[in-house]
């Protein structure tokens, strides 16, 4: 692998990330539990499609074959998404969405404040510019984890099997390979696996704050960074993918 | 010639298509405006990465500026957009729109940090309370004033 590619793929799976979350958000468009709800989980699907966009035109430019955004962003098969499996779960109720955005949010933090030393000028940018909207979206979803945790018996109950579900695709937050081998050496990329520690602190203190705890069973799902995923991406790219496909090249 | 000050002047007719009130040199989204020859280069660069108006206010910039000189429009991410670059004018005109404009947040911290006090841009009372962090924009958050009980958009400090 070149660093060329390496880097590409580095940047891809970040793009994929905010992707497909954004992509899951956008589904609570109409159907959030409270207006200012709907607002806000539209809101922060807005600025990660934008964070997207932004890493994709990037990675357009280190392939340097002229590819179009909207190609990376529609035109793929399952497997060649590189996103987390965490990012693909369905939304299944408010509880579920706001510990999913929570795990994601923390690592998303910390991934990015470490990207803005980044050794490539323009994915610092990206960094610093995506840091400012991560940090507003951590706060939204830290309140709202303790308040669920913290609120009624069956707030509490909810948010708590949110979870225990949802711990096992944790641990691949912190997954590394030869793309990030190849990365970190040239200090364009950053190694996870220093603030691995940062992020468990984070969420335990909230949990603390939350009365939520940490399921004991330990075992760990990976394999979205390889093109490997759970059943539920076919049918979000399906929706995701409608338009571009049955009118391709269709513009907004 | 077209001098760089006339220019910036001209920009000031264009206005946020969503909080028509500010123009786009009120907001310091214009970073720079750079002129040789007889072709000139705007600098603008997003407040939220994703948000909607980047593409209609290039458009606008290009319509304005181009009977009078040959224009291009590129996007700059960094330094980051900060509602410190928003004019004393801005501030003003936001206010009397009735959106509260940013207040400077003393606790910056992510978690638990103290409330900004945000003073109602109607009846100035700083009994307020946020309603959503969240509002009708990616740049706004939804308050409401205890006193007299309008509630009003707030423009989020962005730092």
């Amino acid at each position: 692998m070149t660093t060329q590619e390496a880097f590409y793929n580095y940047i891809v799976r970040f793009g994929d990330d905010s992707l497909i979350l954004g992509q899951r958000l956008s589904e609570w468009c109409g159907h959030g539990p409270i207006l200012e709800e709907d607002i806000a989980l539209t809101n922060i699907a807005l600025d990660l499609i934008g964070q997207t966009t932004n890493l994709f035109e990037l990675a357009v430019q280190i392939e340097g074959k002229g590819k179009d955004v909207d190609q990376l962003a529609f035109l793929r098969l399952e497997k060649e998404y590189t996103n987390l499996l965490l990012v693909e779960q369905p939304n299944v109720d408010f509880g579920y969405t706001i510990v999913r955005q929570f795990f994601f949010d923390v690592f998303r933090k910390l991934t990015f404040e470490a990207l803005c030393q980044s050794s490539d000028e323009k994915l610092a940018a990206i960094a610093e510019k995506s840091l400012k909207e991560i940090k507003y979206h951590l706060k939204h979803s830290s309140e709202w984890v303790i308040r669920l945790g913290d609120g009624t018996e069956e707030s509490h109950t909810r948010v708590q099997a949110a979870v225990n579900t949802l711990w096992k695709f944790t641990n691949e937050l912190f997954y590394q390979d030869e793309v990030d081998q190849k990365v970190i050496e040239l200090g364009l990329g950053v190694d996870t696996s220093l603030f691995k520690e940062a992020w468990q602190l984070h969420v335990e203190k909230v949990f603390t704050e939350a009365t939520l705890t940490i399921p004991a069973n330990t075992w760990q799902h990976e394999g979205g960074r390889k093109g490997t995923h759970t059943e539920h991406l076919g049918y979000l790219l399906s929706e995701m993918q409608y338009m571009q496909r049955a009118y391709p090249n269709m513009e907004w | 010639m077209v001098t760089e000050k006339a220019i910036w002047e001209h920009l000031e007719q264009i206005s946020d298509p969503e909080i028509p009130v500010l123009s786009i040199v009120d907001l310091g989204i214009v970073r720079t405006v750079s002129i040789s020859d007889d072709s000139c280069i705007v600098t603008i660069t997003p407040t939220y990465s994703g948000c909607p108006a980047m593409n209609v206010i290039q458009e606008d910039i290009i319509k304005l500026l181009s009977p009078t000189i040959d224009t291009k429009v590129e996007m700059t991410l960094s330094p980051a957009w900060t509602t410190d670059w928003m004019s004393e004018n801005g501030r003003n005109k936001l206010r009397e729109y009735g959106i509260a404009p940013p207040e400077h947040e003393v606790d910056k911290s992510v978690l638990f940090a103290k409330p900004t006090v945000v003073p109602c841009p109607k009846c100035k009372s700083s009994h307020t309370k946020m309603i959503s962090q969240f509002g009708s924009t990616a740049c706004k958050a939804h308050y409401q004033c205890l006193d007299c009980l309008e509630p009003f958009d707030y423009f989020k400090c962005l730092k």
